[in-house]
């Protein structure tokens, strides 16, 4: 990846792994949260937020040393960063570039709000929710989720 | 495998033809011995006696037997145990599953883990098909489904069998009108789905308002304990009770349904009028249900 003077330190290059441009800014953090990193995970991770940038206003940045995202993992990233750019780096270099895409079906990555819903019990499911134009829709109970989907991430 | 388990399964034709099964079932005589060698499993995880019932009497109409157990055997039975394992075991015991279960989305899990078809006899606030057939039946025995104006009256925000039927109905067509207590309406969501499925949506505050256009008036129950205190209760339901006197500015063929049991929704001297057919269709449960059971069994 070109170092842009922009990003500054931040974004240093990496020699294997993943960067996540473009994010919404702000939501970095969402986004870490529903590929699965936590604070108790290993990964070297850099996150530079709010830099600033022509065609989006604000992003965030992300970057994951040694790990290459999943296609399924991308895909949920474009619930909350429809307009991110998933760059995977290998040796220095930008191996492959590619958008995010809504996907049809979400399985364990919302948590359904409806407390009465199956999929908040101790069944050994996991939530399952379809994708559709106005939002989020359980596959379980039909609750549907329209705003904030990102307070509802498991 | 051919489970049923949310009315949003099935499409039109699927729908009419369990109708036509069904009318055909009525008419009789019946084959009797259709599921003969059968074994139906109840699991009824909260009570609904007339549900059981019912179903436990359209399968022996077709020389099947059923096994069961009711809400609290149901529960002690599962005490600790996942509802899917529950659902694993008993597969293995009949040919087909009839379950209630107060969870939303209890029903969809279980056809996940049955060996053997599932049929939802309600799950929670959620989905209850067999209810919603029969309701079309019984429409469907004063006149054709497509086209029709029905009105919706009553608790229509947690009422799950108004919303089954008003997205049943927007398969042929109709026109809603719906009626209901300010606090119990229709909830957004719902109404802009039907709209979005071009529904003609109609709401109104005043149920005598809507009645001469309407074909059918489907009453649900008002609960008193979506209302403060039980003066503002009978407030209400007394200005949403179904009177003769405003059925006489109906149309002829205007029929009441209602899913029963009813309280103070319609006045006992609308029980004797011909638009009366709240009893017809808990009678027509039996049809409807054999021919829902003879779709899973074939
Ligand atoms: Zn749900």
């Amino acid at each position: 990846m070109k170092r842009d003077a922009r990003d500054g330190l931040l974004i240093s290059p990496i020699e294997n792994g993943t960067v996540i441009d473009h994010i919404t800014g702000g939501e970095a953090l969402n986004v870490l949260k529903i590929i699965g990193i936590t604070g108790a995970t290993t990964e070297s991770i850099s996150v530079a937020t709010n830099v600033k940038s022509g065609k989006v206003g604000k992003k965030d940045i992300v970057k994951i040393v040694n790990r290459e995202l999943r296609k399924e993992e991308v895909d949920r990233i474009a619930l909350i960063a429809p307009k991110a750019s998933i760059n995977i780096i290998r040796n220095y270099e930008v191996f492959e570039k590619k958008g995010v895409e809504i996907p049809r079906l979400l399985t364990g990555v919302v948590r359904c709000p409806n407390p009465g819903c199956i999929s908040n019990t101790n069944e050994p499911i996991l939530s399952r929710f379809e994708v559709l134009p106005e939002g989020l829709h359980c596959l379980y109970c039909d609750q549907k989720i329209t705003r904030d989907i990102a307070s509802h991430l498991i | 495998m051919n489970h049923i388990i949310s009315i949003r399964d099935l499409d039109r034709p699927s729908i009419d033809k369990l109708l036509d099964q069904a009318a055909k079932l009525d008419a009789g005589p019946h084959p009797g011995k259709a599921l003969s060698g059968k074994i139906l499993a109840l699991l009824f995880f909260e009570p609904s006696t007339r549900t059981r019932m019912s179903f436990e009497a359209a399968m022996a109409r077709l020389g099947g037997c059923s096994i069961g157990l009711d809400s609290v055997e149901a529960s002690s039975m599962s005490k600790g145990e996942t509802l899917a394992d529950t659902i694993r075991v008993v597969s293995g015991y009949a040919d087909a599953i009839v379950l209630r279960h107060p969870k939303e989305g209890a029903a969809r899990l279980a056809s996940e883990f049955s060996a053997v078809p599932v049929i939802n006899a309600g799950d929670g606030a959620g989905q209850h098909p067999s209810q919603t057939l029969l309701d079309l039946y019984t429409i469907r025995q004063s006149m054709p489904l497509s086209g029709i104006s029905v009105g919706l009256l009553g608790d229509l925000r947690y009422g799950r069998t108004a919303h089954s039927l008003a997205y049943a109905l927007s398969l042929y067509g109709a026109t809603l009108h719906i009626i209901s207590p300010k606090g119990l309406e229709l909830p957004g969501s719902i109404v802009d789905e039907l709209r979005r499925g071009g529904t003609d949506v109609r709401e109104h505050a005043d149920v005598s308002r809507a009645i001469p256009d309407l074909d059918v008036l489907y009453v649900t129950r008002i609960q008193r304990e979506r209302f403060p205190d039980s003066s503002s209760y009978f407030q209400v339901a007394s200005s949403y009770r179904v009177t003769p006197e405003l059925l006489a500015r109906g149309k002829e063929r205007l029929v009441v349904l209602h899913p029963l049991p009813r309280l103070d929704e319609i006045d006992p001297r609308v029980d004797r009028l011909p638009q009366a057919r709240y009893f017809d269709q808990s009678r027509n449960g039996i049809p409807v249900r054999m021919a829902m059971l003879l779709k899973v069994m074939p």
